[in-house]
């Protein structure tokens, strides 16, 4: 029987525990769901503070963003795991997937959601303003309908990177696809190679279609360019766009 | 919290955690020169050889950029058979990054003016001499900034590696925790509390500064 990672037999004892790697796949898909609505409520309330016209507001949308931004998440994660119960808050790792990797993320789906709102050409706003709108139609029926458009393509890019970020819940053993597939494969007889195989597929299937439907998307408004950007903010979305991470 | 800064933060322990960042530091500068070396071949390669290498460039772009960092890590780590661990933990962190880098070089050709192509040929330059003297240039000029801000990812994407003992940073003050009781530390929350949350504020310090610049020179790149 040859021993090498990728022998048959690895592949057939993968098989028939393939309940264990579909559990956290299972497990992924809940977190990022919940990760990505709370990443989504903070990043437009950030967001939208970081458009306003007080200085304070801005600043609390500044530092809210560059704190979270600029310390690895798995620095957090830890932080959460072995800090917080000394401050009598013991998170499952469930709610860390969900809590700390949603914060995280929240203060990317900011930045994109304030440069969207930047891209919109003032008129629209003084417009808006000039006809009566108050703050909140303004930006119910003018701004937001019009900002939405352009950052499908970058949120869903965010959206990717969240659900790839959710594997960092492995290090602190959150049952979640990465930490299945690693820890089957070292009880497993070291089959590392399947599961890795494996887990790499089941992330790919639900990145891959989110990542092309975002680029199709991109082309397609960007050829209608029914929308007037500035220079700066076409610029700011498009580097959002191709970031990861 | 003062007692605490004082265990911890002895000038040995301060000398050992530094020595992580310096890891930190080269293991980031090296992975984004090599990727951008790779990213370049990549990018290169998917956008004008339209045959079988330029799909294959497609493909490694597409795997790597979604699916997970911590899985390529892994995966050399415990299936590669080679080189030692620091080499191939390296090695995760550049075939991911190397896949993010390639669309940035990407965006930056295609940002490219098409006159260009034409004016080289015009002057009687062949297709490498037109990359290499005339739209490589360019396009490296243009990407600086975002591959800057890969610099900062990078350095945050350092930290994945601290599970496999890389004796970078976020791996040493993890270790520096363990240690203290051999320092006749008793460790109590504080403790805990203060390292990770000065680590969390060095990695803070770096990142942000860099990120400042990126920004300053974006917006001269506007001007």
């Amino acid at each position: 029987m040859s021993n090498g990672p990728f022998a048959l037999w690895r592949w057939e004892m993968l098989w028939s525990d393939k309940a264990v790697i579909f559990d956290g796949f299972v497990t992924t898909l809940l977190i990022s769901i919940l990760a990505l609505l709370f990443a989504l409520l903070l990043g437009v309330i950030f967001g939208l503070l970081g458009t306003s016209d007080r200085k304070t507001l801005r600043m609390v949308n500044r530092v809210y963003v560059e704190f979270f931004q600029n310390i690895p998440l798995l620095v957090q994660v830890f932080f959460i795991y072995n800090a917080f119960p000394f401050l009598g808050m013991r998170w499952s790792s469930f709610m860390i997937g969900v809590l700390g990797v949603g914060i995280y993320h929240g203060a990317y789906v900011a930045e994109v959601v304030r440069a969207g709102i930047h891209s919109i050409p003032k008129g629209q706003f003084e417009a808006a303003k000039a006809q009566g709108f108050d703050y909140l139609q303004m930006m119910g029926y003018i701004v937001i309908p019009q900002t939405i458009k352009i950052i499908l393509p970058p949120l869903t890019n965010q959206a990717v990177n969240l659900i790839k970020n959710t594997s960092v819940l492995a290090t602190i053993s959150g049952l979640d696809l990465m930490y299945q597939a690693d820890s089957w494969a070292s009880q497993g007889r070291l089959s590392y190679g399947p599961a890795y195989v494996v887990a790499g597929v089941l992330y790919f299937i639900i990145c891959f279609p989110l990542a092309s439907w975002a680029r199709w998307y991109e082309r397609r408004i960007k050829s209608r360019e029914h929308i007037q950007l500035s220079d700066n903010a076409k610029d700011e979305l498009m580097m959002m766009a191709e970031d990861v991470l | 919290m003062i007692y605490a800064i004082r265990d911890v933060f002895t000038p040995p322990n301060i000398r050992f955690l530094l020595v992580g960042l310096l890891y930190t530091i080269t293991i980031s500068v090296v992975t984004v020169g090599m990727s951008t070396v790779f990213g370049t071949i990549l990018a290169l390669l998917r956008n004008y050889e339209k045959r079988i290498l330029g799909r294959i460039a497609g493909v490694y772009i597409e795997v790597f950029r979604n699916t997970p960092l911590l899985l390529w890590i892994m995966f050399c780590l415990f299936v590669l058979q080679f080189g030692s661990t620091f080499f191939r933990g390296t090695l995760g962190l550049t075939l991911y990054t190397s896949s993010v880098v390639a669309e940035i070089i990407r965006g930056g050709l295609n940002s490219i003016d098409k006159g260009q192509f034409e004016a080289a040929e015009s002057q009687g330059f062949g297709i490498i001499g037109t990359f290499v003297w005339i739209i490589l240039p360019q396009t490296f000029i243009r990407v600086v900034p975002s591959l800057m801000s890969q610099i900062v990812t990078t350095i945050k994407d350092t930290s994945f590696l601290s599970g496999y003992a890389i004796a970078e940073m976020f791996y040493r003050s993890k270790m520096l925790i363990s240690m203290l009781p051999r320092q006749g530390i008793t460790i109590t929350g504080t403790h805990t509390l203060t390292t990770y949350g000065m680590i969390a504020l060095v990695y803070f310090f770096i990142n942000f500064s860099l990120s400042c610049v990126v920004r300053h020179m974006m917006r001269r790149h506007h001007r």
